[in-house]
């Protein structure tokens, strides 16, 4: 007989005053009223640990270091008391045959009640040995362990979306998830990494209402990836001002002013970064001076240089994707900055003019 | 069959062979097999590197000021480290050079890895090789509690409640059945040592510890607005400072400041008070288990890190370390230069790619990489199935990197026998104290404990050197300097149409580099040799094994199908694959018209 959340916590000596005041917690962390908090206490009085294997294929390791940097909840009790991280191979105590063991043990078991995180992409070149667990394709042992998964979730740009090994050329030919995995249904949590917070609320949402949150047509958590940096970005007064950073370091740098010339993809990047912030809310790129990089945007990293703006469309050029919602965007975006220049200088003249 | 290897090991496959893929508890993908004779003794290992991205091709062709957020994504774990050498390789290139204020927020900011990767790798990576959770279910949590006390009398998390409270958190968690992380550990394995209180203690410090670590990177996200992966620009930071003018609401300010500054007050405090002696603790238990040496105590190399004044990176001004040891010889600490082409090399006979002379090495500037999958003729199983692989041939995706010939070891430890062979006085004295409270030699250092005892020592010396670059960052401002950036070659079109450049830092793992050719405003060639590469480092031309290989070498194992020691040698170096097994560059092959099926 498996342990529910709440069992787990009341053995660990938590009041259930202290359990409820965790579930409206929870509830705010999620942006949900108040009223949702006894929904919440309810699923976790009732449901055993949801078995989660956490695969790594060609990566970096960073979705997993933002994960561990949770402000809200704390990993410490996520991976205690909220789930049971079977098998990541990141953090876990076994090795070899003993940790490959896991993988066989949980698709047998709980057969379409585990969840499969991953984190990395399979890269299918070399017969996909350019990636090698247990002696074999990566590719293999996520196809097995997606075999009898409930869901799958996506972490990151390279899961989500392939991310820089994917760049061009693409030598190992890294594969997003989804292309390989065509039979689950994948939440896609994009971003290098995503913003650690925005994981774990994720993973808490699955667990307390037992579904997927609502995506988009691309596989985003609308809660989190429906608007725009730019839509919520606290310099946003500046652009529509017309008082931009011209060059690092510079009078509008030292002011705050709008980084849009400095190269920033906040106009055309969907993620919470501008709200949600990141490491407990501590700051976002644009924050601290430099402009978006659009990292959570399928194809990032072939999209024209960092600095360069996004008026250009030129730099779009043959590597752009079929996203004409994205193109689209940024041609609003270019007239829009066009419009408030004119805007701008027009106002600028008057003033001059009142002046004298 | 026993061979002798020019490096000074003798090597023999005769005995079982043991195979560990995947090796976990490590950033990346690494598969390890050992000969283990009838002692259980190891007699032969094989480190390979199962992963590769080909980074440097997706490089070629792009902005050199990009550059920095392409090769940062090398590691997540490591984070920044590979940016900061990039803006100093391009910077070396264009001859770019940066303000003294964006030289103290690089250092704090290197400086909070190296506290935060050294901390996590402790408790998160390594301790289970150390700590048994399961035994601390019998500890008597005042007895932990008296433990605590004394090996740490400042740690205000001391009483029995609390380990208590701690202990049947364990306890219900271990009940549920569901071990999650800690399912199929080897917790009866004999090699694990502690009695119940001090696998109490350092659990409770592992879960202390977790919470903490996400602290210790908020200083990295007010200058590089999120962690991990920040910002960085060539030429400087990209986060103006602005103290009391208009707008300094949106930029580093006094309330940014002194945010920074107490996480370095609380960072000091954490690792004096829980890291430093759980080190000590666990040393002092473990001390008679000296295995591990390989090559630390013959061939160990370091560039140097940490800059004391901007723009300056000679020895002198080197706040880590710069040098290599060779054949043991602690008395003489040669020079290491970058740019020459008779030092730094790479070898590939044993590694996946192919040279059109594999009997000559090739320095970064020049390399050439084509990979190469192929396996030698005693492979047991098939090449998408490996059952065991073919030290003959070629078996691993990191290539073989030598300084003068001669393997090197990389990492905390290889600093710490520089600074100390070089007299580095707060090394040594850092050295002297830890070894004074184990009562060890200083022949200890040379072992698997002495890589993991010097992470701490890193950790400790790092953390108090960002309060230096703390202060010295307010006396520069005091002094009216706000500068942050030099944006005088910002633009391509101020550029030579050809320029060359390396850039260097001391990652936690080790020295890394990046050798960069400019031309025609875009990156030409683009090679990183990093510190797992050196470390994981397969055999070259003569027959040398690399650093991990030469560590796993005569240890003995309790059982060998519980692969405990191997996972703790290989800990100690704290392996970062991802970062080994990127490199690539070639010249002007398109890999994708050779690869894709």
């Amino acid at each position: 007989m498996r342990e529910t959340f709440y069992d787990v916590m009341r053995r660990q000596g938590i009041s259930r005053r202290s359990f409820l005041k965790f579930c409206s917690l929870t509830a705010a962390s999620l942006g949900l009223g108040p009223e949702f908090a006894p929904t919440i206490a309810h699923a976790m009085e009732t449901k055993p640990r949801l078995p989660v294997l956490w695969l790594h294929g060609l990566e970096c390791t960073c979705c997993s270091e933002s994960f561990i940097r949770s402000a809200h909840p704390l990993v410490k009790d996520v991976v205690l008391s909220m789930l049971s991280l079977d098998y990541d191979d990141t953090i876990m105590a076994s090795a070899g045959g003993a940790a490959e063991a896991i993988v066989t043990e949980i698709v047998e078991k709980y057969k379409g009640n585990y969840i499969l995180a991953v984190e990395g992409n399979p890269p299918l070149n070399e017969d996909g040995m350019f990636c090698i667990i247990g002696g074999k394709p990566f590719v293999e042992q996520l196809r097995y362990a997606a075999s009898n998964a409930k869901a799958i979730v996506s972490w990151g740009s390279c899961a989500s979306w392939g991310c820089v090994q994917a760049a061009r050329p693409n030598p190992t030919r890294a594969t997003p998830v989804h292309q390989v995995i065509t039979d689950k249904p994948i939440i896609k949590v994009p971003g290098c990494p995503p913003i650690a917070e925005v994981m774990t609320a994720v993973i808490t949402y699955i667990l307390t209402f037992e579904k997927f949150p609502e995506l988009d047509r691309q596989g985003r958590p609308k809660m989190f990836y429906s608007q725009r940096i730019h839509d919520k970005c606290y310099r946003r007064p500046h652009f529509d001002a017309g008082q931009f950073v011209e060059s690092w370091d510079d009078e509008g740098a030292r002011k705050g002013y709008c980084l849009y010339k400095m190269g920033c993809k906040g106009p055309t990047t969907y993620n919470a970064c501008s709200t949600v912030r990141w490491n407990g809310g501590i700051s976002f790129p644009i924050q601290s001076g430099h402009g978006c990089i659009g990292c959570s945007e399928d194809g990032f990293w072939d999209k024209g240089g960092f600095y360069d703006r996004l008026t250009d469309i030129h730099q779009f050029g043959i590597e752009a994707n079929a996203d004409q919602v994205g193109k689209a965007a940024v041609g609003v975006v270019g007239a829009a900055v066009a419009a408030h220049a004119a805007v701008t200088a027009l106002k600028r003249a008057r003033d001059a003019g009142d002046k004298s | 069959m026993t061979v002798q290897t020019p490096n000074g090991f003798t090597l023999d496959t005769a005995g079982k062979r043991v195979v560990v893929d995947p090796v976990t508890r490590i950033e990346g993908h690494m598969r390890c097999e050992v000969n283990v004779n009838d002692q259980n003794v190891i007699t032969n290992a094989v480190s390979t590197g199962t992963m590769w991205r080909g980074l440097e091709v997706i490089l070629k062709g792009r902005d050199p000021r990009d550059a920095w957020a392409f090769v940062q994504r090398i590691c997540g774990v490591c984070t920044g480290t590979h940016a900061l050498t990039s803006v100093r390789a391009v910077e070396d290139a264009l001859g770019i050079t940066i303000p003294e204020n964006a030289n103290s927020i690089r250092n704090i900011m290197q400086l909070c890895l190296q506290v935060h990767d050294h901390l996590v790798h402790f408790y998160h990576l390594h301790a289970l090789d150390w700590v048994n959770p399961v035994n601390a279910l019998k500890a008597d949590p005042n007895a932990t509690s008296q433990l605590q006390q004394q090996v740490s009398p400042s740690h205000p998390k001391s009483s029995p409640g609390y380990f208590r409270d701690v202990q049947n958190r364990l306890k219900a968690f271990v009940e549920s059945g569901q071990l999650g992380p800690f399912k199929n550990g080897y917790w009866t394995n004999p090699a694990y040592l502690l009695p119940p209180e001090a696998d109490l203690m350092a659990v409770t410090h592992y879960l202390e510890a977790l919470d903490f670590q996400k602290d210790i990177m908020k200083i990295r996200t007010v200058f590089g607005g999120k962690d991990p992966h920040p910002n960085w620009i060539v030429g400087g930071v990209p986060c103006a400072i602005n103290i009391d003018g208009v707008g300094s609401v949106g930029a580093i300010n006094m309330e940014r400041l002194n945010l920074v500054s107490s996480i370095i007050n609380d960072s000091i405090t954490f690792v004096n008070n829980v890291y430093i002696p759980d080190i000590v603790a666990i040393g002092s238990l473990y001390k008679g288990w000296l295995y591990g040496g390989g090559l630390s105590s013959q061939a160990v190399l370091a560039y140097g890190d940490i800059p004391d004044k901007a723009n300056d990176y000679t020895a002198a001004n080197l706040m880590m370390p710069h040098g290599a040891i060779i054949n043991g010889n602690l008395k003489e600490v040669h020079e290491v230069d970058l740019r020459d082409p008779e030092q730094i090399q790479e070898f590939v006979p044993h590694s996946w790619y192919a040279y059109a002379d594999e009997k000559k090495g090739l320095h970064p500037w020049d390399g050439v990489t084509q990979p190469n999958y192929q396996l030698g003729p005693n492979l047991v199983g098939s090449r998408t199935n490996i059952q065991q692989i073919d030290e003959g041939g070629k078996y691993s995706w990191i290539k073989a990197p030598r300084w003068k010939g001669h393997a090197m070891e990389v990492g905390p430890l290889s600093r710490y026998i520089i600074g100390y062979a070089k007299g580095h006085t707060e090394i040594t004295d850092q050295i002297k104290g830890l070894l004074g409270q184990l009562n060890a030699p200083v022949e200890a250092l040379f072992s698997t404990l002495g890589r993991t005892a010097a992470r701490a020592l890193e950790a400790q010396w790092a953390a108090y050197k960002m309060r230096y670059f703390m202060d010295k960052m307010i006396a520069n401002l005091k002094a009216g300097d706000s500068s942050t950036a030099n944006t005088t070659n910002w633009r391509p079109e101020t550029w030579p149409k050809e320029a060359k450049g390396v850039g260097f830092t001391e990652a936690p793992r080790g020295a890394l580099a990046h050798w960069i050719k400019i031309k025609d405003m875009k990156i030409d060639n683009y090679q990183c040799v990093v510190p797992t590469t050196w470390n994981g480092s397969p055999r070259d031309n003569e027959g040398n094994i690399g650093a991990f290989e030469a560590a796993l070498m005569n240890t003995r194992m309790e059982r060998p199908e519980e692969p405990v020691e191997i996972l703790r040698t290989l800990h100690s170096f704290d392996p970062c694959l991802a970062c080994s097994t990127h490199v690539m560059s070639e010249d002007g092959q398109e890999l994708t018209d050779v690869r894709v099926r």
